[in-house]
């Protein structure tokens, strides 16, 4: 295909080495990988929050912290873990790298754009860094104590009226979401345009590969619903700046309006989380299980359809807040409807697989794990929005597991799964197989260690957000800490033994270590500065595996 | 507006003649002392809000479709043109549906209602 | 479909790798869903209007009659023919017309000064009467902001209309800064038939300036 012998040539890694080459790039790949390091070192920052207070929920009663320190830890554990790593998470970075490389691009549409969209989550990460360390209180009380530590303490979704009363922080916390907003809408504008303008001779939408769709369904999202968002927290900004009173209730104002505008866009993000971990999964299975994957075509209208029906269902996050009972029973009729066409990606994933020749690697055991961990989240999903039940399990444990089996069970495996199966492009080397498996391993049985006691919790009424509990709930407590520690571990080996083999590895990666037909493995690993040496076009959807393929269905 | 039958194809975008601009800028300024008048002479009680707003979409669509050639572009953009707007109307219906149709939950009575019946 | 993959790039491969084509619909593509956007982002501030419109009409109405009109009516008249001097420029510069282009931008910049400093003297005069946040209450003033006396729906009423009026006013100001640079260019006989991205782009942001006017004009000064 290429004059050059892989490995040897110059590519987008060591083409320029200066400092300045990478803190100036407009190359979508570097730009991914600038993303990616930021927003793991964020995942790191969340997580050991989440660890601190599962050591102090470990037992009933206080333990080291005041409540006040976990009210601060959960609300930073939230704000960072959706806000800084997980909205920015698969498109940002895997999407970056691969986007352009699947439609056969040089780069996406606007590649200053994409640089400045980093830049723009940079500031908002600082802003988020400002209101966890919040000086401004300190110095301005004339360096009182009490003031010295006084962190944003609303939880993630700062609810009014709390969060107008609270400390400053929630200024600089809300203003770090807006700003991160704006990062995510440019990204998403810029891979809109990039579908559309830039796809390779041949590469008709019927043979966009499934996370291409993905990325484009979660594009549209984070154009359309973080808007919304951004202005309401500029609302809530205002509220507190010039006491107007839209958000308090004793001043005429509505605080389930805010609900109602910060979940328009909340409800959504959960797609813009997941969805892009659906597309990995689909790009994963196929090649795993050398078979064309089942309904393609069904695969990405579901896509499209999760999307849409995304924007319907906000509500159900609000039954127990006093919506009427007319807006109730909508919004509890329609989040049904999400389960169909996620149901309808969890048959063709199955039926992909059926009868395949599997092969289990370790891309496969995460995305093998994904499924069932997103089938439990799916099903708890139907539970919790079911009004009646609802009414039960709102704002209690079973809530905080099944969310975490969404987010992390579905978009932090899915990210960690598509970090394995395109490390080869990447960094161009082949990770150590037994560590990886190993890593899979202690991340799939700690986490599920720790959020399946969650649902019990739940069940018997543990409340969430709340720094003790009775002494009854204590063993599943305890449980559910030692998973998250083992989860932790599972990350941590895993992450290692990725970056010690992008930095130590001796194993040079081939162009295409599993034969797989997408467009991305056509090219060098890693990749030369232009993508692809010559101009690539194809014929055929990327999922033509075995023979023969019948019907042919995907043209 | 007999823009389309004039106006050409340009290298890039569509040209359209100076005298459809002008006349979009004339039936807008024509619109908005209409909005005015309508506003300070007519009362059609609740319906008044109804009447200004739907001026004021017509008004949009002129500068939409011709001062921002939306006339003559692809689905694509206008599917992007008019996805915000229906989400804005989702917005607005969802939140509509709730206030209006919330019930006054008073504590205090429920507890007596309790009382009276024991 | 469309495709840019030249073989040949010269200059930085990754700033300018797509064809002048391609990048010209490509661009605007991506300001009408920049645009989107916008129109979501006043969307959140209308929608707060409409239902706390619904739930106090009589109070709103009553607070709208502080605004006036006429000065609500100047603007709208300043925003629609900058939006026709705008397009102008845009048709001048399809025209492949530098000098013209920058005429026209700049007759757009200066409606955008009017606007502002229409806007300038309505804020100053809620100030003076003391319908206004941040200003200490005095004798002088009929209102007072602050105090307890002062309505809650007027707080309301008041706080949207600064929220909206401010949040279109930087918007203004963000797209005379748009125009500047465009005309800038447009004095160095930068357009031509085949390139004038940035005078389109501009007008476009323009033009939603001036589409979001026409809603709150009606919407703040003139419904009863």
């Amino acid at each position: 295909m290429s004059a050059h012998a892989d490995g040897d040539d110059k590519n987008y890694l060591n083409c320029e080495t200066t400092l300045w080459s990478w803190i100036s790039t407009v190359d979508h790949k570097r730009i991914g990988l600038m993303y990616l390091f930021t927003i793991t070192a964020f995942f790191i920052v969340g997580g050991l929050a989440a660890l601190t207070f599962r050591i102090e929920l470990f037992s009933s009663g206080a333990q080291f912290l005041t409540p006040d320190q976990y009210n601060v830890l959960f609300t930073l554990h939230g704000a960072i873990m959706i806000f800084l790593f997980i909205v920015p998470g698969i498109p940002a970075t895997m999407g970056n790298f691969l986007l352009p490389l699947m439609i056969g691009a040089k780069d996406v549409a606007f590649p200053r754009l994409n640089l400045l969209s980093y830049y723009i989550y940079v500031v908002g990460a600082a802003m988020a860094l400002i209101a966890i360390f919040n000086p401004f209180d300190y110095i301005l009380s004339g360096f009182s104590a009490e003031q010295a530590f006084n962190p944003a303490d609303t939880g993630w979704t700062f609810y009014a009226p709390y969060s107008v009363k609270s400390g400053s922080a929630v200024v600089w916390m809300t203003g770090a979401a807006f700003v991160l907003g704006f990062s995510s809408i440019l990204t998403g504008l810029n891979f809109i345009v990039t579908v559309h303008k830039l796809r390779c001779p041949g590469m008709t939408w019927n043979r966009l590969p499934v996370f291409v769709w993905a990325l484009y369904a979660t594009s549209v999202i984070q154009t359309l619903a973080t808007p919304v968002v951004g202005m309401t927290l500029v609302l809530l900004i205002m509220e507190r700046v010039m006491g107007v009173g839209i958000f308090d209730p004793s001043m005429g104002g509505d605080p389930v309006l805010y609900e109602h505008f910060f979940w328009f866009y909340s409800h959504p993000v959960v797609y813009i989380m997941v969805l892009p971990a659906f597309g990995v999964v689909g790009e994963i299975i196929p090649v795993f299980s050398r078979k064309p994957i089942f309904g393609y075509k069904m695969v990405v209208y579901a896509s499209v359809a999760i999307a849409a029906v995304g924007f319907l269902v906000w509500a159900h996050h609000m039954f127990t807040s006093g919506i009427s009972d007319w807006t109730a029973i909508y919004f509890s009729v329609a989040t049904f409807g999400v389960a169909i066409p996620t149901a309808v990606k969890v048959f063709n994933w199955v039926s992909t697989m059926y009868k395949g020749s599997i092969s289990f690697e370790t891309p496969m055991l995460y995305a093998m794990a994904f499924i069932f961990l997103f089938m439990v989240a799916g099903t708890t999903g139907v539970y919790l929005a079911t009004l009646a039940v609802d009414v039960y399990y709102h704002d209690t444990y079973f809530v905080v597991a099944h969310f975490h089996y969404t987010i992390q069970g579905g978009a932090v495996i899915g990210l960690i799964a598509a970090l394995h199966f395109w490390f080869p492009k990447i960094s161009g080397k082949m990770y150590n197989e037994p560590v990886a498996k190993l890593a899979w391993f202690l991340v799939f049985v700690g986490f599920n260690l720790t959020f399946l006691p969650q649902f019990v919790l739940g069940m018997e009424g543990m409340p969430r957000r709340y720094f003790d509990y009775l002494p009854e709930f204590q063993p599943m407590h305890r449980l559910s800490t030692i998973g998250s520690f083992i989860n932790g571990f599972g990350y941590t080996f895993a992450l290692l033994n990725l970056l010690y083999a992008a930095v130590f590895g001796r194993v040079k990666a081939p162009r295409n270590p599993y034969n797989s037909l997408s467009l991305e493995w056509k090219t060098a690993s890693p990749p030369s500065h232009h993508n692809f040496d010559e101009d690539p076009e194809v014929d055929d959807y990327p999922y033509a595996y075995g023979t023969p393929v019948e019907g042919g269905g995907h043209h | 507006m007999s823009g389309h039958d004039n106006s050409e194809h340009g290298e890039l975008g569509h040209i359209v003649p100076f005298k459809v601009y002008l006349a979009v800028c004339i039936s807008l300024m024509v619109l908005t002392v209409i909005t005015v008048v309508v506003a300070e002479t007519v009362d059609v009680g609740s319906w008044n809000i109804v009447v200004a707003m739907l001026i004021a979409s017509v008004k949009a669509s002129l500068v939409a479709l011709f001062f921002m050639h939306l006339k003559f572009e692809d689905p694509i953009t206008w599917l992007y043109a008019g996805f915000p707007i229906v989400l804005l109307f989702l917005l607005m219906g969802g939140i509509f549906l709730d206030n209006p149709t919330r019930m006054e939950v008073k504590p205090v009575e429920v507890v007596d209602t309790l009382k009276a019946k024991e | 479909m469309s495709s840019s993959n030249e073989a040949t790039v010269s200059g930085p491969p990754h700033a300018h790798h797509w064809d002048p084509v391609t990048a010209y619909h490509g661009s605007k593509l991506g300001m009408w869903l920049f645009l989107a956007t916008e129109i979501l982002l006043f969307g959140v501030l209308f929608t707060a209007f409409a239902i706390f419109r619904y739930l106090y009409m009589e109070e709103f109405h009553h607070a709208s009659q502080y605004l006036d009109w006429k000065m609500g009516a100047i603007n709208t008249a300043v925003l629609i023919f900058s939006s026709f001097t705008a397009v102008l420029g845009v048709d001048a510069a399809q025209h492949g017309d530098n000098k013209k282009t920058f005429r026209w931008l700049c007759v757009t910049v200066a409606c955008g000064f009017i606007f502002l400093i229409v806007k300038y003297l309505e804020y100053s005069h809620k100030a003076h009467i003391g319908l206004f946040p941040f200003i200490e209450c005095n004798d002088h003033a009929q209102f007072c902001w602050d105090s307890v006396e002062f309505k809650n729906e007027f707080k309301m009423y008041f706080g949207l209309y600064y929220c909206m009026t401010m949040l279109h006013a930087l918007h203004v100001i963000i797209g005379m800064g748009i125009l500047t640079w465009a005309l800038l260019k447009a004095k160095k006989n930068r357009y031509s038939t085949d390139y004038y991205t940035p005078v389109e782009m501009g007008a476009l942001y323009w033009h939603l300036v001036d589409l979001i006017w026409i809603y709150l004009f009606p919407l703040l000064y003139l419904v009863d």
